[in-house]
């Protein structure tokens, strides 16, 4: 059976802080599978995540979604920031916490309706946070913290889950639960990718790889992906030229193309 | 005491306008800064008031008015040319932010300075009284002035009314604001366009010096009280109003006092009082928790010594003297008389003439306390391979912290055990 392409990147290349870090980066992902984007420490694993969110510029490429741009099918797609990149001292409860994974353009300015209030209900409840429901979020532990956040991506509803980092700082019975409610999610024909450092537990958790080091080592079902020899590629450092390379980008500030370079869609790479 | 009742008969139109300007200014203020703070964002407030001055310099040098209106929609541009700058130079250079916005205030302000100066001097018979916006002038306020700035706090309130949701989320997570298709960079531009306004609106009262207190403080005393965004919103205007209404109090009562220094100090008293005093976030009731604990660190001690003195050692519960009991366990004497007080309060030990003796309850409690010291000690010879000379000091404090839920928890792993590394019994209470 051919699964419809959920997500595709096309020669993507991003810079961070003028830094290229991620280098044509090109692969399509199959829809309902349970994708592990893995790579060492400063590969471009969220880098990746962000420019698929369009939370930053590419230099050059583009992702598709369902085959058409991210904004016509923002709904769709459902993103899970590090749990880290927030100040957990906001004054909030975990239901307003889990309440913003219905604000939505169509409900700017408006109050949520009772349908939005069952569907945060239901997605605490899937991640076992109900009861902790009006509890101040600076209260809860790392992997609660977690739920709060996966059960603020499941109200979103989407088709595909971006998912930097879920399983760093919580508990052993934390991560197996988000992990039996991902492979749910993959049952009901979900796509899901994580970003995971975690080489142990990665063959066992995925169908799916995507293996980075700056560059894209390779992108495939983890049988034809995880081997020594492409493992030893992603993880055994970076390719000297093309760091120092990148390190002239970034010192000499040289725009990665001409201004208005477009790239042209479609196969023209084939 | 008869002036005080006269200005809150709000008789005089003065006291009327001065008063209710400073309380609506304050407020709008204070409801705004609590997203600065909430963003850490602080000194970014601070920048913006000092910006405003060359704004309102150069406004008033190209109309020759005071006019209210004309002078905000100065101090408007320029406040919005400085925190673009901020963002530029945070995005654009290898500056970091701080250092972003210590440029952008000590030029714009040095600017400011330079132009009220200018004039100052150049003896244009309407100048008096542009200086006011340095430290504020409250008592100088006209109706007109008090219609433009109540117009300006009710439309920010309305417009953080309308946008709390937005508000929210961009303040606790851009990202994920964006990620879910929000218009980001719209909400940034409203709660920048409504600081800078706040702002603007306030310096009336308080001047671009203290301007930040009345942006960050109130909201910084309200997050003390309360962890919801709601009722510290609401907290912030309340602190802010009050503050407003006691400087044009007291600059009333003695009028060579001036308001906008009065209502920073108010501000600054309440924040002081909110930070020391509040319940749970306080510094005061930390203080006391950390008294509690200390206090059933020793209780639990006393009580186990107890229970090995007597039930363990002699199998009944003897009458013990508190000296026999003070030479078991080092501890000065005032703590202890303290602890046996606070024992016999709790009905856990019993007077029985100059002896004492532990009651029922008391010996559940100690049992409690040795049964933990001894299952932390199993958990940390078996789970943790910690040698027997190794343990004790570790179980001895954390026999005081394990919750009923986390014994539970400890007795099921290591499945009931009755005795400790050392072969002591392991005392369950039925």
């Amino acid at each position: 059976m051919e699964n419809e392409t959920a997500l595709e990147v096309h020669n993507l290349t991003a810079s961070y802080q003028r830094k290229p870090v991620l280098w044509e980066i090109d692969f399509k992902v199959p829809s309902g599978r349970l994708i592990g984007i893995l790579g060492p420490n400063g590969s471009g694993k969220t880098t990746l995540l962000r420019n698929i969110m369009n939370l930053m510029e590419a230099d050059s490429g583009y992702v598709k979604i369902f085959g058409k741009d991210l904004d016509e099918v923002r709904s769709r797609l459902s993103y899970v920031p590090q749990r880290e990149s927030v100040d957990w001292n906001f004054p909030a409860s975990v239901r307003e916490v889990v309440e913003m994974g219905r604000y939505r353009p169509s409900n700017l300015l408006r109050r949520l309706k009772s349908s939005d209030k069952q569907k945060v209900n239901a997605a605490l409840e899937k991640v076992g946070m109900l009861a902790y429901a009006d509890r101040q979020i600076s209260e809860l532990s790392g992997g609660q913290q977690q739920r709060v956040f996966i059960a603020r991506s499941l109200a979103q509803e989407a088709d595909i889950y971006l998912m930097d980092e879920p399983f760093v700082g919580v508990d052993a019975a934390t991560e197996e639960a988000i992990l039996a409610l991902l492979s749910s999610l993959r049952d009901e024909g979900k796509t899901v990718l994580i970003v995971h450092h975690d080489l142990q537990s990665a063959y066992q958790y995925f169908d799916w790889m995507i293996l980075l080091n700056t560059r894209l080592v390779a992108a495939g079902p983890k049988e034809e992906v995880f081997n020594s020899a492409r493992l030893k590629e992603a993880y055994g450092g970076k390719l000297n030229l093309l760091s120092k390379l990148g390190e002239i980008v970034a010192r000499e500030q040289f725009p990665l193309r001409e201004p208005d370079f477009k790239e042209k869609e479609g196969e023209g790479d084939a | 005491m008869h002036d005080i009742l006269a200005f809150f008969s709000f008789s005089d139109p003065t006291v009327r306008i001065v008063s209710l300007g400073t309380v609506f200014l304050a407020m709008s203020a204070s409801v705004v800064g609590t997203f600065a703070f909430l963003r850490k964002r602080a000194l970014v407030g601070d920048a913006i008031a000092h910006a405003i001055l060359p704004g309102i310099a150069i406004a008033f040098m190209l109309s020759g008015t005071k006019n209210p209106l004309v002078l905000m929609l100065g101090a408007l541009v320029s406040g919005w040319l400085a925190t673009w700058a901020m963002e530029y130079i945070t995005e654009k250079t290898k500056l970091s932010s701080d250092t972003a916005v210590a440029l952008v205030l000590s030029v714009f302000f040095g600017i400011g300075i330079m132009l009220l100066t200018h004039i100052q001097h150049s003896g244009s018979g309407n100048q008096s009284g542009l200086d006011q916006y340095l430290f504020g002038k409250a008592a100088g306020m006209t109706s007109q002035d008090l219609w433009t700035y109540s117009a300006v706090a009710v439309l920010l309130l309305l417009v953080v009314l309308g946008l709390y949701k937005e508000l929210k989320v961009y303040t606790f997570n851009p990202d994920f604001a964006a990620a879910s298709g929000l218009p980001v960079k719209s909400i940034r531009r409203v709660l920048n366009l409504v600081t800078v306004l706040a702002i603007a609106i306030g310096i009336q009262s308080v001047g671009v010096v203290l301007m930040a207190a009345l942006l960050i403080t109130p909201a910084a005393a309200a997050r003390a009280w309360t962890s919801s965004l709601k009722v510290m919103l609401f907290l912030a205007a309340l602190v802010g109003g009050i503050s407003g209404l006691s400087g044009s109090l007291i600059s009333y009562l003695s009028p060579a006092m001036p308001t906008g220094p009065w209502i920073v100090m108010t501000l600054s008293i309440i924040t002081l009082l909110s930070l020391f005093f509040a319940p749970k976030r306080g510094a005061l009731s930390r203080l006391l928790k950390q008294r509690r604990h200390s206090q059933k660190i020793v209780n639990e001690n006393l009580l186990k010594v107890f229970y090995k003195l007597s039930i363990e050692k002699e199998g009944e519960q003897l009458e013990l003297s508190q000296s026999e009991l003070q030479a078991e366990r080092a501890i000065n004497k005032a703590d202890f008389s303290a602890a046996i007080k606070r024992l016999k309060r709790k009905n856990w030990l019993l007077a029985e003439g100059e002896k004492l003796k532990l009651s029922s309850i008391g010996v559940v409690e100690a049992k409690r306390v040795v049964r933990l010291h001894r299952l932390w000690e199993m958990y940390l010879s078996q789970r943790l391979n910690l040698k027997e000379d190794h343990i004790h000091p570790n179980a001895e404090s954390m026999e005081h912290i394990i919750s009923p839920e986390l014994e539970a928890l400890l007795v099921k792993e290591l499945d009931f055990p009755t005795q400790d590394p050392h072969n002591s019994p392991i005392p369950y209470t039925n």
